[in-house]
């Protein structure tokens, strides 16, 4: 088994009489997004602040690449906490410091760098997170949106191998909100760090996160994966995910992932009984990181949301449509047979055309690359595998341009 | 036993009192001698040094000469008409210089630069607390007693015995105003008393006091500062508010407190 780079055993922390983690045990594992779910004063930031050693644990251990953290020496834990970065809730950025310096300070203060490298790597990140030109502004001029972001961009500065989010995106509408967890999957995805992200935005954050990890009455009651998640049997995990399921996401309007999962299990069960079919449509803009790069990360959540309420303003009444992952939505098709699957996106990308472009302007001649792959259900087939079926290339149908 | 339990009460009241007082003194010390080390930790930090320097000595220049400036010219006054009942208002300039050089100087120079810095340090450093900016530091491996303590420190030990010396100067300046423009005392008598009477080792007593003001009066105003947070009897913009109180009001106290030890001491 793979050894975790972080792992909680049996931590315990109170604050006078209140006990706030009650023998959390958590594993953490390299290169991996893990997120830290569970209710408001579960002391989800706590024990976030345990792993980088803000707060020390009453009992328990917390092992670094299996090396217990509190009996390192002093050079070792000073040597580990450059891996680390953090990222506060309400930012913590240097209110008496310009942006530029708030962004520059670990550089300055913790490395030898030259100060044209430290300017060339601030102006550099600023410029990868949509910051430019405010470098002379001080952070009580900034909107919150942008402050998270400056936050952000002082957290990755260093190029750290772990960063530890706390409610990154609490308090920001949802484009922006999922344009933070565009850009936290991004990175990750270009330079592999190991992330543990606190959030309330469910379902969104499951879109960037493989692990998860829900935290109940000072414990960790569930880790694992979505899908793992899913198919719990604890009925803590299982009402929450019911009650997720009436959520709808938060950009797009769409119910999200597990919910589609659900009715793709109803579907199953009908086909079982009644003998009838269905498909599976999974949409997915190609060319969304394009949109990224001309126009922002915003203009790219704003984008990913306009295309959704177009499709679900094309489909059926009997149809279902949920989010699948950062520029993935899942149809499902009751009583449709692929060709008939076919047809109807056919008619939605005729739809899309004459229409015409979207409201966001990138650029002129600018073609948003929508591919649609489908698939027929086939009796007792797992969500997972008929969707890689529906993804793999023979199967992509239907690519259509929106200009 | 009711009257038993009551005193029991009473007890365990003043003894968690005292405990907290070691342990708030054990943590200054702590915090004092961190300060010291980190002063001359590698790298250096020269330019928050030098900030310091500009913010704490340059910019109370204008505030000591004033004071200064008044104090000797009352002490021109009064000592003119209290030194003439004897007829020896010829040590006019004896009695302004050694008043201000053994106590007024270095006293009044630290109670106006606790008012004008030590109570903006301790509003400073209060709110990168509670906001949570001390904790940034600390995760960015930075120190935060090196950080924000010691350059403030070294600058004030800098600081404090020089922007003295102006107070002194200006005051007996001030006195030669009062005494001998206003009231005739000649100015070759004033001044020649002033030279005549004022030893080495006044200076350098006074000195010391201000060197030893100067790390009263920035560790405290740092550490209420600095541990904003621990404070029970108020969060927040509160709490910041209560710790820049304490930090002027400990500090004056200590003052002349530590005046009255020092005064002993060098006597």
């Amino acid at each position: 088994m793979v050894q975790p780079l972080i792992q909680l055993q049996d931590v315990y922390k109170a604050f006078g009489d209140n006990v706030v983690l009650n023998g959390v045990s958590l594993s953490i594992f390299k290169g991996e997004i893990t997120s830290i779910i569970g209710k408001s004063g579960e002391g989800k930031s706590v024990l976030l602040k345990h792993i980088i050693g803000l707060i020390e644990q009453d009992r328990g251990t917390i092992l670094y690449e299996g090396r217990s953290i509190s009996r390192m020496k002093k050079g070792e834990r000073n040597a580990l906490k450059k891996k680390f970065s953090y990222m506060f809730q309400a930012t913590a950025l240097f209110d008496s410091m310009t942006v530029f310096e708030n962004i520059a300070l670990p550089l300055r203060e913790k490395t030898r760098m030259p100060k044209k490298e430290i300017r060339d790597r601030v102006r550099n990140k600023m410029h990868q997170l949509d910051l430019d030109d405010i470098d002379r502004n001080y952070p009580s001029q900034l909107s919150g949106g942008m402050k998270k972001r400056v936050a952000l961009a002082r957290a990755l500065v260093t190029d750290p191998e772990i960063i530890l989010f706390d409610e990154p995106t609490t308090g920001l509408d949802p484009i922006r909100k999922n344009a933070v967890h565009s850009m936290i999957s991004d990175y990750q995805h270009r330079f592999g760090f190991t992330g543990v992200i606190v959030s309330h935005e469910i379902p969104d954050i499951f879109y960037v996160s493989q692990r998860i990890a829900m935290l109940d009455e000072g414990r960790i009651i569930f880790e694992g994966s979505l899908e793992e998640m899913q198919v719990s049997d604890n009925p803590l995990i299982q009402q929450f995910i019911q009650g997720q399921e009436s959520r709808r996401d938060g950009l797009t309007g769409l119910p999200p992932q597990p919910q589609g999962e659900r009715r793709y299990q109803e579907e199953m069960a009908r086909m079982r009984n009644d003998n009838t079919t269905f498909t599976i449509v999974i949409l997915t803009i190609d060319n969304l990181d394009m949109v990224k790069k001309m126009g922002g990360y915003e203009a790219q959540q704003t984008t990913f949301k306009q295309f959704a309420n177009r499709v679900q303003q094309s489909l059926r009444i009997t149809d279902i449509c949920s989010r699948l992952g950062m520029n993935k939505i899942l149809l499902i098709l009751p009583r449709t047979r692929k060709e008939e699957a076919e047809e109807l996106c056919r008619r939605m990308a005729e739809k899309f055309k004459s229409e015409g472009h979207m409201e966001i302007q990138t650029y002129p001649g600018f073609c948003f690359s929508v591919s649609a792959g489908m698939a027929e259900a086939e009796m007792d087939k797992p969500i997972a595998k008929l969707i890689a079926v529906a993804e793999s290339a023979k199967n992509i149908f239907y690519e259509f341009k929106v200009c | 036993m009711n009257r038993l339990s009551m005193l029991t009460t009473s007890l365990t009241t003043i003894g968690a009192k005292i405990i907290f007082i070691v342990q708030e003194l054990g943590r200054l010390g702590i915090f004092f001698f961190r300060g010291i080390l980190h002063i001359f930790s590698f790298p250096i930090q020269i330019s928050k040094f030098l900030d310091q320097l500009y913010f704490i000595g340059m910019k109370s220049v204008l505030v000591i000469c004033l004071t200064g400036a008044f104090t000797g010219m009352v002490l021109g006054f009064q000592g003119y008409y209290t030194l003439v009942k004897f007829g020896s208002e010829g040590i006019l300039g004896t009695m302004v210089a050694l008043t201000l050089i053994r106590e007024l100087g270095p006293v009044l120079t630290a109670i106006m630069i606790t008012g004008r810095a030590g109570s903006a340090m301790a509003a400073e450093i209060g709110i990168m607390r509670i906001s949570e900016q001390i904790d940034a530091l600390e995760t960015m491996g930075i120190n935060p007693i090196r950080f924000l303590y010691s350059p403030r420190l070294a600058a004030a030990l800098v600081c404090f015995p020089l922007l003295t010396a102006i107070f002194d100067a200006v005051g007996i300046f001030g006195g030669y105003l009062t005494g001998s423009l206003l009231l005739g005392i000649s100015p070759g008598i004033y001044f020649y008393r002033v030279e005549y009477s004022v030893q080495m080792v006044d200076i350098n007593g006074g000195f010391i006091k201000a060197v030893v003001f100067g790390a009263v009066v920035i560790t405290i105003c740092c550490f209420q500062g600095y541990y904003t947070h621990t404070r029970k009897e108020g969060f927040g913009a509160k709490g910041v508010g209560f710790a820049t109180t304490s930090a002027v009001v400990i500090s004056s106290v200590l003052i002349l407190a530590t005046d009255y030890v020092l005064t002993s001491f060098l006597m």
